[in-house]
């Protein structure tokens, strides 16, 4: 029987492939970072749904602990990004990346 | 009951010890750097020694962190593989480390940030060479990108600063895809050891693409053309030690984790398709690296391009090594050879280049004219390095591409073996055009700026050892060898952990 960490996981998967989307098409660097933490929640929910997808599984712990691990890496370098892109704005007053073709959505 | 190899204290040591070095920069003043760096550096080759020595005596070291083990703990892991690239680390960063107290001299507000990230970046980079599971290496290769990242922008204007965010951003992007790939992996095996995983391994669709999200990742880290379009602003618009240590160090992390990942734990995945057309990226690399470096009007682009073509070369091990049994050994010491020959190249190129710029102050190649006569011992270091980039005799870079060259002929692939020789003559064109201008002689206006002895003197010492790689190479190849890391193993089809 299929458990229901197999939705989780496929949840996941969408999340991960429309955060690829939005990292593609968005032009506005705190747009592109929010996509990256889209992104991350959707590997963490494969990461923990699918070695759970046989239903009465018991929790696995090790795929708990990468995703708190991972949470705590994608928290710093989110911050660290905002900390460039205002440094970016600061300077230039500009909020994406110079020479990008793409119109402001 | 941990045995005497696996309780060895060095593994655990090389991560630690730059870190605290990180840690305590802080608190240190601008005068305290310096013995910081020699109590540290004495420190990381001290156990460096000690572990080489324990492994050639007892062979593979193993190091539980906290005595816990895999799943739940962390183990650490060193090999013949491990300890070349460890050593590559230390070398590269400690010449660099000397040359960065005389970059440094003159600008403390620059210099007090350049040392936690640098200390950082060394740890991370030890890290990366000692994991021995899937999620390890991606906290330490993240690790390694935000130290990287905070390197960039040190330079404080606003090219580096966009060029640090594009270099985010690829990075970023990177990292999710290989941990997409590793979610899928373990939600197919439930382990992360790369040790058990090569045992459990079978190429199905979903391992497939699970093993190819991977590589997707580290090539767009390792900056393999197409996905090379963050590393030329990155590399060319940092501080000159800040370009020597990307270049150099940080895109062979990646790449080292490529050859571990395919070669010992996906073997079974290689395809003819997959092996030749990331050979083909990497020939297109070399060639429109080496076009695109001709043409550049800035010395740091161009060194930055020239990494590009490299990174080509580098990937020729893929095809190389995968065509068959005979030709792999020679193939893949080969790639990691050139890997090791380019970080002390590279970063001995971009250090006399820094040099070079401080004396003109002007990043631009027809800006160079006279720096012959003002700074012989950069230009020869840049020489001398260019020689191994060139891959002609005797430097580590042609021992490297010796080593590919045969195991094209063996293996009966001579369109390689054309791209390694073609590839040659692309880089002397760049190379050379470069040293033209710094014989010709100085314009009356043009003024030069002293700098300390101690730049052009750490880049003379790397192209040295880059020429000592290949009067020498006997000992790093044994190295590399024993343990037999990789294929070496000869075509033992996995290694199951005990």
């Amino acid at each position: 029987m299929i458990g229901g960490g197999l939705i989780y996981a496929m949840a996941g998967v969408v999340l991960f492939a429309l955060g690829f989307y939005g990292f593609i098409v968005h032009a506005h660097l705190v747009r592109k970072l929010i996509v990256f933490n889209i992104m991350g929640s959707g590997v963490f929910l494969v990461l923990v749904g699918l070695p759970q997808r046989v239903a009465g599984t018991p929790p696995d712990r090790v795929s708990e602990a990468l995703v708190l691990t991972g949470i705590v890496v994608a928290v710093s370098a989110t911050a660290f990004g905002l900390a460039l892109v205002r440094r970016l704005y600061d300077l230039t007053g500009e909020t994406r990346l110079p020479n990008d073709p793409r119109p402001e959505p | 009951m941990i045995g005497i190899s696996s309780a060895a204290p060095w593994i655990p040591l090389l991560i630690l010890l730059p870190l605290m070095a990180g840690a305590l920069s802080f608190l240190f003043g601008p005068r305290g750097h310096r013995s910081l760096l020699a109590a540290t550096m004495t420190g990381i080759w001290f156990s460096l020694i000690r572990l080489i020595l324990d492994f050639e005596n007892a062979g593979l070291q193993h190091y539980p962190i906290g005595g816990w083990g895999a799943p739940l703990g962390i183990d650490l892991r060193a090999d013949g593989l491990s300890l070349a690239m460890l050593g590559m680390t230390a070398t590269v960063g400690s010449f660099i480390s000397l040359y960065a107290l005389g970059y440094f001299a003159g600008d403390e507000n620059r210099g007090i940030r350049f040392w936690p990230l640098w200390w950082l970046l060394w740890g991370a980079l030890n890290a990366v060479f000692l994991s021995a599971d899937l999620f390890n290496l991606y906290v330490t290769l993240e690790l390694l990108s935000l130290s990287a990242v905070g390197l960039v922008v040190l330079a404080g204007d606003r090219d580096s600063l966009a060029a640090g965010l594009r270099y985010l951003l690829a990075a970023l992007a990177g990292s999710l895809a290989y941990l997409m790939g590793v979610a899928l992996l373990y939600g197919a095996y439930g382990t992360l050891s790369l040790e058990r995983m090569a045992g459990l391994f079978r190429p199905e669709p979903a391992n497939t693409l699970a093993a190819s999200l991977i590589t997707v990742g580290l090539m767009l880290k390792t900056a393999l053309f197409p996905l090379h379009f963050w590393l030329p602003p990155a590399h060319g618009s940092a501080l000159a030690p800040v370009s020597a240590l990307l270049s150099g160090l940080v895109i062979k992390a990646s790449f080292y984790m490529l050859l571990r990942l395919w070669f010992e734990v996906f073997p079974s995945a290689l395809t003819e398709i997959f092996t030749q057309g990331i050979g083909s990226l990497g020939a297109i690399a070399v060639f429109a690296g080496a076009w695109l470096a001709f043409h550049q009007e800035k010395l740091k682009m161009l060194i930055a391009w020239s990494t590009v073509t490299q990174v080509g070369y580098l990937f020729l091990t893929f095809p190389l090594a995968a065509a068959s049994s005979t030709s792999a050994p020679a193939a893949l010491s080969g790639g990691v050879y050139l890997a090791v020959s380019h970080a002390v190249a590279k970063a001995a190129v971009f250090l006399a280049a820094g040099a070079m710029l401080k004396v003109t102050d002007e990043d631009r190649i027809d800006r160079l004219e006279g720096v012959g006569r003002h700074l012989p011992i950069s230009l020869f270091a840049f020489a001398m390095a260019g020689v191994s980039l060139m891959g002609l005799p005797p430097s580590g870079g042609f021992i490297a591409k010796w080593l590919l060259l045969n195991a094209a002929l063996s293996s009966g692939q001579w369109w390689w073996a054309a791209v390694l020789v073609l590839g040659g003559l692309a880089s002397a064109a760049y190379i050379f055009r470069v040293l033209r201008r710094c014989f010709l002689p100085p314009r009356e206006y043009a003024a030069f700026h002293p700098v300390p002895l101690v730049m052009p003197l750490a880049a003379l010492s790397l192209a040295g050892i880059a020429l000592a790689l290949g009067l020498a190479a006997a000992y790093p190849l044994r190295l590399l060898q024993t343990g037999a890391p990789l294929l070496l193993e000869a075509s033992a089809p996995s290694t199951v952990a005990p």
